[in-house]
């Protein structure tokens, strides 16, 4: 099964490469020899059904299960080469290369510009002329400047659901990672907002290589560049976005986006 | 029709034993604040005669002589205080460390058996922690920590006058010390409480951004909760400021007032407990009961800010949910 999934597609020069991946929440194991390429600059989607390990996945690439004992990687997951769940990664170096963004908002109790200087503070020291001016690019670049720039001064906690949500995008960006990793970033949100957001990631993508894990099919249709279908831990399927879902290879896929089940 | 007649007197009789129920549950929650308002009322009819003769000069004389029926309040206001803030000073961030480690940093198993002795900790009866305080602690104190303050804090400007005089182990330094142990279980313990609450995510959002354990709590859980962790600091307050037993041993109960902290002085709750016996006099005893009086104030102003504090942060809660 595996030979067959890692023998597609091409991706000619990979940001990530995912080696043999084993994860275990104690002895349970969620992920089974994964093996996959993230292509830079493009938009990758993990899909399947609840508890199928796609968000396990997503959260090997910044090592968050790392905050939680008994959760455990093996395998090799290489950033521009370098094993990245090697012990002498530095974490919190590897998460400023990979941002995240999670299910739902979560804007920290603090003002929308503060928010996004946390975690610039946390790496560069820039003087407030320069601080202003990253600001702004991050909000900008999540949409989200010309609806903020007034209230910077504000509680980040105050605007909408879909704003916050960009805020958490501009918070993350703000730091230039190199990765995004959108974990159902929407899945908390009305369809207007969703909107937003999907069109946010089209933009981001000239920039970032992002990940996305989402449970909506159309979503990771409409999206994604390259997309992965993830059943009880194992990678069913993996290829062009199109294939995937206009001619999957294997009736599991199939069965899956058509709707028979999931 | 003698059965709807049965029925009817069974329905009359239900009515009247709600009515009675009713009632009888209003007396009682009505006898909680009846009590209060009784205790304040003679509080302040009991000290009405040191009122008269003192009035405010009262809170504001240092004067406290038995002999020739004149008292002040300031020593043991000034005492209160002291002990209390010292007490805080050393326990926030110490409860601070406890709390952190028990929500962030220590390994599951540990979890409970901490927090258990942490709650057992709070339940020791406060003479323990005298009698410890006086047999164990204050020798200790005397013999080998004191004798370094003087050397070391004791010798530098401004702080200097504080931290000088006989390595005696008892006097306010040691209540405040004492008095922090005793407040460290109340305060980790809310502490430890309110930084569970916080969402995982937003937790996760900030180790995302590569944050350290120190960065997330300090700058995101510590914001997130600072409501709750001030109750907490509150509730700990009040703990210190009314607490008696372990203080009486340990303050030395001097009725004098020194910069030094090392020196004895006295505290309300200590006054009270060592010199009800022996006071003779009207204004003797009045003067005692205004101090209860002071102090009832004291630390009801601080667990009403403490109490709407929690509402104001349940109430948060309650939005966010």
């Amino acid at each position: 099964m595996n030979a067959e999934t890692t023998a597609n597609p091409k991706i000619i020069d990979p940001k990530i490469v995912v080696k043999d991946l084993n994860f275990y929440y104690g002895n349970y194991r969620a992920l089974k020899d994964i093996n996959l390429s993230i292509a830079e600059k493009m938009v990758t989607a993990f899909i399947g059904p609840s508890g199928c390990g796609k968000s396990t996945l997503l959260r090997t690439f910044n090592r968050m299960y790392q905050l939680y004992p008994k959760q455990k990687a093996t395998g090799e997951i290489l950033l521009d080469g370098t094993n990245i769940l090697d012990k002498k990664q530095d974490l919190n170096m590897l998460r400023a290369k990979i941002g995240m963004v999670f299910q739902k908002p979560t804007p920290f109790p603090m003002s929308i510009y503060d928010n996004i200087a946390f975690g610039v503070k946390l790496y560069e020291n820039l003087n407030k002329n320069d601080m202003d001016e990253r600001v702004e690019w991050a909000l900008r670049k999540a949409a989200l400047w010309t609806e903020a720039k007034d209230k910077l001064k504000q509680s980040g906690t105050g605007l909408s659901g879909g704003q916050q949500q960009r805020l958490c995008i501009a918070r993350a960006i703000a730091v230039k990672p190199q990765v995004l990793l959108l974990d159902e970033p929407t899945s908390a949100l009305d369809p207007i907002s969703t909107a937003h957001i999907e069109k946010l990631i089209d933009e981001l993508k000239e920039d970032f290589t992002i990940v996305i894990v989402t449970h909506n099919m159309q979503q990771a249709a409409r999206v994604s560049d390259f997309t992965a279908y993830m059943y009880l831990g194992d990678l069913i399927e993996f290829g062009d976005t199109s294939t995937v879902f206009t001619n999957p290879k294997r009736k599991e896929t199939e069965d899956y986006i058509t709707g028979r089940f999931g | 029709m003698p059965t709807t007649f049965l029925r009817d007197a069974r329905l009359k009789r239900q009515a009247l034993f709600d009515v009675l129920f009713r009632n009888l549950t209003r007396v009682s929650a009505f006898a909680v604040l009846a009590l209060l308002a009784a205790v304040i009322a003679s509080l302040i009819t009991g000290s009405m005669p040191a009122i008269h003769a003192f009035g405010f000069g009262f809170l504001t004389s240092s004067e406290w002589d038995p002999v020739n029926d004149q008292f002040g309040a300031l020593i043991p206001i000034v005492g209160t205080l002291v002990t209390s803030s010292i007490a805080l000073l050393i326990a926030i961030p110490v409860s601070f460390g406890i709390a952190l480690f028990l929500t962030e940093l220590s390994p599951r198993i540990l979890r409970r058996p901490f927090g258990i002795a942490i709650e057992l900790l709070a339940g020791i009866p406060s003479i323990i922690y005298g009698m410890w305080g006086l047999f164990v602690f204050a020798p200790l104190f005397a013999d080998h920590i004191e004798p370094w303050i003087n050397d070391h804090i004791g010798t530098m400007p401004y702080l200097g006058p504080f931290f000088s005089g006989p390595p005696m182990g008892i006097g306010i330094l040691t209540a405040g010390i004492i008095l922090a142990i005793m407040v460290i279980p109340f305060i980790s313990s809310v502490m430890r409480d309110v930084f569970d609450v916080v969402p995982t995510l937003l937790k996760e959002s900030a180790y995302g951004l590569g944050a350290t354990t120190w960065e997330v709590m300090w700058n995101v859980v510590l914001p997130y909760t600072k409501v709750g962790v001030a109750g907490g600091i509150m509730l700990g307050l009040g703990r210190a400021l009314g607490e008696t037993m372990a203080v009486t041993f340990v303050i030395g109960n001097a009725h004098e007032i020194s910069k030094s902290l090392l020196m004895p002085g006295n505290s309300i709750s200590s006054a009270l407990a060592n010199e009800f016996n022996e006071a003779v006099g009207d204004i003797y005893t009045a003067s005692l009961i205004e101090l209860g009086l002071i102090l009832f104030f004291i630390t009801f102003v601080v667990l009403s800010i403490a109490r709407y504090m929690l509402y104001k942060l349940g109430q948060r809660e309650g939005k966010a949910a």
